[in-house]
């Protein structure tokens, strides 16, 4: 019974009817295998069955295929069905075996769609979610509409978890249709400006993936991300801190100017003072190099590698020594990022050049990266405790790791003078090695050795020239014979005699060694022709014949540059020179030299390759560019959510978290810095004087239920003011003076905004209160009502402490409470913004306004109008829309528009100040459509107007929300008929 | 981000597949196997590997290779740190992190490899979020589920996902309220030839196991916190508290995690607890040499030193030993040529010595180089470093909690040089 009998099921019945009696044929006809189809014919069986415990086994089953890899499409027909299936277990397998198959099912995974859309209306946030997880990992091109109407909704969902989710399906929308990317980056932007930790991390991986070049969207919320950021969870921290790092090196300038190059014009330029945003970065991420999670560490580490000053790099070396003790591939990782900071930042890893000791069940891997990062903290004071470490390496069994140690000696011979001869002597000693992999190194190195010094060397020289006779290792082979040659004037009774050997064995050479055989022989036929000439015939004789083109090409070469024919050109002069011109000794430096030009962390660093999507690290900017884009408006928002001022200076508040229990406000998280600086509010128009007199009698004491002053939006003649305004300088009793209305528009909608009486001067004793609903989106809640609230102290003493307290409200409903007001001094006003979730219902929120001596109570009772936020839409949209609310869902009317209420403009005048709502574009052109969504569920609410013959006209309004719906109809008709 | 994931057993099958985003083949495998042969030794595997399509990053854990398949730019710690969290968790459900045990389970743990991950994007790791959502699995559950058919499947969204305290789960309750902390410190040190210290530092941890109801909020003291050089926190702690007060203030997760590591290094404090008399040749020209190796106790607060084994991995020309052990037994592997002497416990007045004949190869050249000697042991009831606990304190809920502490020093990566 668990199931939604579906109307394609019998159908597919069918179809598998058929199917099988072809296969069946098939198999008389000799096919001994059992077809797919038979052998699943059981899971099909039970995923028919209307048990939901033999569902559950038979998705077990297919599951368990699914992740040996085996095929199970075939049963994809069967499965679908389920999708509706009640069992929650049952329909999480069918979601897992849905999107690992849809795309290769296109047609019958659409069958599934409908069920997602339901999903997303579901009020288990849960389970919107999962709907919207699993929909946006079909991947069938067919959907993208839907996904993108899905994630848009989702944005706006009350749950972060849903937003959560939606950030996370935007960019797999972007991967099946990048076409879309134009609409995915406003959502992003939306998604950017979410204040909940849950959010952040998730949107700002979106926005790498999807328009990381589009730095301009992190401006505004830059300064947010860096106070969220202790308290996102871990792989979000890792994701906006990389993010942050480059955003960084485009803003801000380098904190390490080079000074000396400039010292003449630091006088003419102004002293570099760090963007206190720049601080903030850094002083933020700080804390997080104490996290358990090593890519956590890695990331500050490298933000700190790229952004700080010289003098403060050197924090990070602790924990990232720390990190060495985890798992061998983090080890891995680390040592590699190490290795480059250690070349530019030797002094930073200096005090912990013991963590990188080597110890002999260290794998291989990991030896030679310490190695690495040993040779390039190796300076001339710690030279000899390294040099002592080596010579026990050098005894180990591990042969590869010897040979990476003798290389390491080199190195540190080249770049430290002073130890240059013991490391050659000790290099020598190796050379009676028995390991012949261990000579072959030593010969390689001390070759590039002696390239520095040569004179005073022959007798290693000579001592290498004996090692012909027994090494083998050809690259060692090679290195000796090209020393004897180079130097050949060091050892002249001993090279002619090796090339006499060399000669002998040329033809069971390797090509290496070959080569250098002709590069001696020339070399000896330029010094001492005599004992050499017939020598370098023979073996350029030998080479012209040799298997291998290249030994071919040079001899050719060679003979045409040194043996002098007629015909032999001007170059012959010059072989001398050629051949044995001073050639630079190589520099031995390392493999991570150079690699921080990769952000560092990054594959593409690990790798020493691009990798595909990486985004280069930019270079620091000459000029910075105006930090002034970084600073936000602060709106009256509620306790200073992301409103840090110009300081960049929120101390670093973090990781107080946990303090708050368990609460799931998202406010919470972001505990105020500074209060918001009182803000003007929008302009509203003003009660008419004649209500407030009509109010004066009532006394608020503690009826505290009866909505007292709360002023309905039945009252006639308040909106009739053309101009309704609320004097900004609200003063006293000169409050009442009406103002022309401003020029900016108010809200999305374009209303004309009405003002309310919260309490009136006389029943406040002298504070009077107003509140209006400025139709803007209440920052940090999508659900909540935004209400602008103006105070103003009419008596001749100050005010103070003014807050909200013990609000009665119905269960579901929620207020978000202005910041208390410290203190109001006489005849000011003060504009404050509250949130009200009114839950879509039009029941009044009750509380108390306090002041330090006073309790007021008051009630805000919202007009039906002020429970939506408009939406927008296209035609196509809103007829899709309207044809799924149809029957109990609309609600028609019909009245008379008056005279002066027919154009155009008065009629949207009227609808949209008594709703907010948002105009949808309509073809014909008399009707008119609006729609809107409400605050908490965000069901539809579609309004359409069509104008009949002359003044008759029809009024529809759809909506799941059949209260609300009946409630405005009487409301907009109320409008149109003034 | 992540696309795929392999699990692969030591002989090459790859026994699970996930995939986050469109299927990718497991012949992309191969260029990991490739590289693993390439290696010889799979401690050698290297964790980043790139294919032309493809990069693939793994880890090894448990006899079980964990490879992920990467597409485009991403920082490889985090998909190592994600990997690990995954085989953690298969850890924490199932008890151990075997084949055997995945296989078993194969269900559950696709349905955590669906939560954990969205996209490829982590979604999930917390162990007390995925415990709301799936249930891990007990004997006693499985036979109910199979009789009601009810499910191991929460149905509502997990009020870590949305709290600012992700890591508890809510409504957890307990008869017996408990909280225990376990200090564990381990020596890792390099000495050398001479018996002097070339290298020592204290690791340690603290593991807690904390059942207690509601939201307690707890916080820990030390006696001398200035011991600790540098530590990592679990997201619990309360940074602010600890660097203005020194003082560990949190609101612990259910069950079972590790509340802080942290490390002492300044070399002159790490105290070494044992010594060793080694005395290992190889004769030049003969088939043979001598092999002598006594343990001691040095420094060790007056705590039995126990648990000691010693493991040596001798030189390849090494074809069999002869030895006598005066406690405890040893084993000899002529194939990986490792030697195991299981010594137990020291007592000082009968020091523990292990001494014989090596034969070698005939005709191969003396070894260059005597092995180093990995020790292992443990020390009860002590910290090495000195640290302890002074008190704890709980806040936030009325009942009386049972509060232990313990104290257990081991040797880390300790390594004598001969």
């Amino acid at each position: 019974h668990g199931c939604h009998p579906q109307p394609w099921s019998g159908r597919l019945g069918a179809e598998k009817k058929t199917k099988n009696g072809s296969k069946w044929l098939k198999m008389e006809n000799g096919n001994f295998f059992a077809p797919v189809w038979y052998r699943h014919d059981d899971l099909k069986e039970m995923l028919d069955s209307n048990k939901d415990s033999l569902k559950l086994e038979a998705m077990k089953r297919i599951v368990a295929m699914i992740a040996r890899g085996k095929n199970a499409s075939d049963l994809f027909p069967a499965v679908v069905k389920n999708v509706a299936c009640k069992n929650i277990e049952v329909k999480k397998l069918v979601y897992v075996y849905l999107v690992r198959y849809a795309e290769e099912q296109q047609d019958l995974a659409l069958l599934s769609i409908s069920t997602f859309q339901r999903g997303l209306k579901d009020p288990n946030q849960l389970i919107r979610a999962s709907a919207l997880r699993v929909l946006s990992s079909i991947r069938v091109p067919i959907i993208v509409p839907i996904m993108m109407l899905a994630i848009k909704e989702a944005a706006s969902d009350m749950s972060p978890y849903v937003r959560k989710t939606a950030a996370h399906a935007i960019p797999k929308l972007y991967s099946l249709d990048s076409d879309q990317k134009d609409q995915l980056i406003e959502v992003i932007e939306k998604l950017l400006a979410d204040k909940t930790t849950l959010v952040a991390g998730s949107v700002v991986m979106a926005f790498e993936e999807v328009c990381p070049e589009r730095i301009d969207l992190i401006h505004k919320n830059y300064r947010k991300l860096c106070n969220l950021l202790i308290d996102v969870e871990e792989w979000g921290q890792v994701v906006i801190i990389n993010m942050l790092t480059r955003y960084a090196r485009t803003q801000f300038l380098s904190p390490n100017q080079n000074v000396s190059a400039e010292a003449a014009s630091l006088a003419k330029r102004k002293p570099y003072v760090m963007d206190p945003d720049h601080r903030l970065l850094l002083r933020n991420t700080k804390p997080l190099l104490q996290s358990r999670n090593a890519a956590v560490v890695m990331a500050v580490a490298q933000l700190y590698f790229h952004l700080a000053p010289k003098a403060e790099v050197g924090v990070i070396a602790k924990a990232l020594v720390r990190l060495l003790r985890s798992h061998r591939s983090v080890q891995y990782v680390v040592l590699q990022n190490v290795a480059t900071m250690s070349i530019k930042r030797r002094g930073m890893f200096e005090p912990y050049l013991k963590s990188f000791y080597i110890r002999s069940t260290d794998p291989t891997q990991i030896k030679i990266l310490k190695l690495e990062v040993l040779t390039n903290l190796a300076n001339e004071t710690n030279i000899s405790t390294i040099l002592r470490e080596f010579q026990t390496y050098i005894r180990s069994m591990d042969k590869d790791f010897v040979a990476a140690t003798i290389q390491a000696i080199g190195r540190c011979a080249t770049n430290i003078g002073k130890v240059r001869d013991t490391c050659l002597n000790g290099l020598v000693q190796l050379l009676s090695n028995r390991d012949e992999l261990v000579v072959a190194e030593s010969v390689v190195v001390i070759k590039k050795l002696l390239q520095m010094q040569p004179a005073q060397h022959s007798e290693i020289i000579k001592h290498m020239a004996k090692l012909t006779d027994n090494i083998q290792v050809p690259m060692a082979r090679a290195s000796i014979l090209w020393l004897i040659g180079e130097y050949c004037e060091h050892v002249p009774k001993i090279a002619p005699d090796v090339l006499r050997k060399m000669a002998k064995s040329f033809t069971n050479e390797e090509d290496i060694v070959k080569l250098q055989v002709i590069n001696l022989a020339a070399k000896l036929y330029l010094t001492n022709s005599k004992q050499s000439k017939l020598l370098t015939q023979y073996v350029l004789n030998l080479a012209k014949y040799d298997q291998n083109y290249d030994i071919r090409d040079r001899a050719r070469f060679i003979r045409q540059l040194i043996v002098p024919t007629e015909k032999s050109g001007a170059l012959n002069k010059y072989a001398k020179k050629l051949f044995l011109a001073q050639k630079p000794a190589p520099i031995l430096e390392s493999s991570f030299k150079d690699r921080d030009h990769f952000q560092l962390g990054s594959l593409s660093h690990l790798l020493n390759a691009k990798a595909v999507g990486y985004q280069e690290l930019p270079d620091w900017p000459d000029e910075a560019p105006d930090p002034s884009v970084r600073n936000v408006e602060v709106r009256g928002a509620p306790q200073g959510a992301g409103c840090m001022g110009g300081q960049g200076g929120v101390s670093s508040q973090g990781l107080q978290r946990a303090s708050e229990g368990s609460s799931v406000n998202p406010f919470s998280l972001n505990p105020a810095v500074t209060p918001p600086p009182p803000q003007p509010i929008p302009s509203s128009s003003i009660i008419s004087t004649s209500l407030v007199t009509d109010l004066e009698g009532l006394t608020l004491t503690d009826t505290s239920l009866t909505p007292a002053v709360s002023v309905p939006h039945a009252l006639p003649g308040m909106s009739r003011d053309p101009c309704p305004s609320w004097g900004l300088q609200v003063g006293g009793s000169a409050s009442h003076t009406p103002a022309p209305r401003p020029r900016q528009l108010l809200s999305p909608a374009f209303g004309a905004v009405r003002t309310y009486e919260l309490l009136h001067r006389m029943a406040g004793e002298g504070l009077s209160v107003e509140y209006c609903f400025s139709r803007r989106p209440f920052p940090g809640d999508p659900h909540m009502v935004a209400v602008h609230i103006q105070i103003s102290n009419n008596t001749d003493a100050e005010v103070k402490s003014l807050r909200v307290s013990e609000p009665k409200l119905l269960s579901g409903m929620r207020i978000q409470e202005f910041p208390e007001i410290e203190r109001l001094a006489p005849g000011d006003t003060a504009n404050v913004v509250m949130g009200i979730d009114f839950c879509d219902s039009t029941q009044a929120a009750n509380f108390q306004l306090c002041t330090h001596t006073r309790h007021f109570y008051v009630s805000i009772q919202p007009p039906v109008g002020e429970l939506m936020a408009p939406v927008f839409m296209s035609e196509n949209e809103f007829k899709k829309e309207q044809g799924k609310l149809t029957g109990m869902s609309e609600i028609t009317e019909k009245l008379t528009l008056p005279e002066k209420c027919r154009s155009d403009h008065a009629i949207v005048q009227q609808v949209t100040s008594a709703a907010n709502v948002g105009r949808v574009p309509c073809g014909a052109d008399n009707e008119y459509r609006f729609a809107a969504k409400t605050m908490t569920s965000g069901s539809l609410v579609l309004i359409t107007l069509e104008q009949r013959e002359g003044a008759v006209a029809q009024l529809t309004v759809n909506s799941e929300k059949m209260v609300i719906g009946t409630m405005l109809v009487k409301d907009i008709i109320q409008a149109l008929a003034q | 981000m992540i696309h795929s994931l392999f699990l692969i057993n030591c002989s090459g099958d790859i026994f699970l597949e996930k995939h986050w985003k469109s299927v990718v083949s497991q012949s992309v495998c191969d260029y990991f196997f490739e590289a693993q042969e390439k290696a010889i030794d799979v401690e050698n595997v290297p964790p980043v590997i790139s294919t032309p399509h493809h990069y693939l990053i793994s880890i090894y854990r448990d006899k079980i290779f964990f490879v992920s398949v990467i597409q485009s730019e991403v920082p490889p710690l985090f998909v190592i740190e994600f990997l690990h969290r995954v085989a953690d968790t298969f850890q924490d459900y199932f008890g151990e992190c075997s084949e055997t045990a995945i296989k078993d389970n194969v269900v559950i743990v696709y349905e955590l490899l669906e939560e954990m991950l969205d996209n490829g994007f982590p979604l999930a790791t917390e162990s007390n979020i995925l415990k709301e959502l799936i249930k891990p699995p007990t004997i006693l559950r499985s036979v109910v589920n199979s009789i009601t058919g009810s499910s191991n499947v929460g149905d509502t969204l997990p009020t870590g996902q949305l709290s600012n305290i992700p890591w508890r789960r809510a409504g957890v309750k307990y008869t017996n309220n408990e909280a225990y902390f376990d200090v564990v410190e381990e020596i890792d040190a390099i000495i050398d030839k001479s018996g002097s210290t070339v290298f020592a530092e204290i690791q340690g941890v603290i593991d807690s196991c904390i059942k207690l109801s509601g939201m307690p909020d707890l916080s820990l003291s030390f006696m001398n916190p200035r011991l600790l050089d540098d530590v990592s926190f679990h997201p619990c702690i309360r940074f602010k508290r600890w660097e203005s007060e020194r003082v560990l203030s949190f609101i612990p997760p259910d069950g079972n995690f590790r509340l802080i590591s942290y490390r002492v290094s300044s070399q002159n404090l790490v105290a070494i607890p044992v010594y060793v008399k080694h005395m290992i040749s190889f004769k030049e020209n003969s088939s043979s040499g001598r092999f002598d190796v006594t343990i001691g106790p040095k420094q060790n607060m007056g705590k039995t030193v126990e648990s000691v084994v010693m493991t040596v991995h001798m030189p390849k020309a090494v074809l069999n030993m002869n030895l006598t052990a005066t406690q405890g037994s040893y084993t000899f592997d002529p194939v990986t040529k490792v030697l195991t002497w299981d010594v137990g416990k020291i007592t000082p007045q009968k020091l523990p010595n292990l001494k014989g004949l090596v034969n070698l190869q005939s005709g191969a050249p003396k070894p260059e180089e005597n092995p180093s000697l990995n020790i292992q042991f443990k020390i009860q009831q002590l910290a090495i470093s000195g640290l302890k606990v002074n008190r704890l304190d709980m806040y936030g809920e009325k009942y009386k909690p049972f509060k232990g502490v313990k104290y257990i020093t081991k040797a880390g990566k300790f390594q004598v040089r001969t």
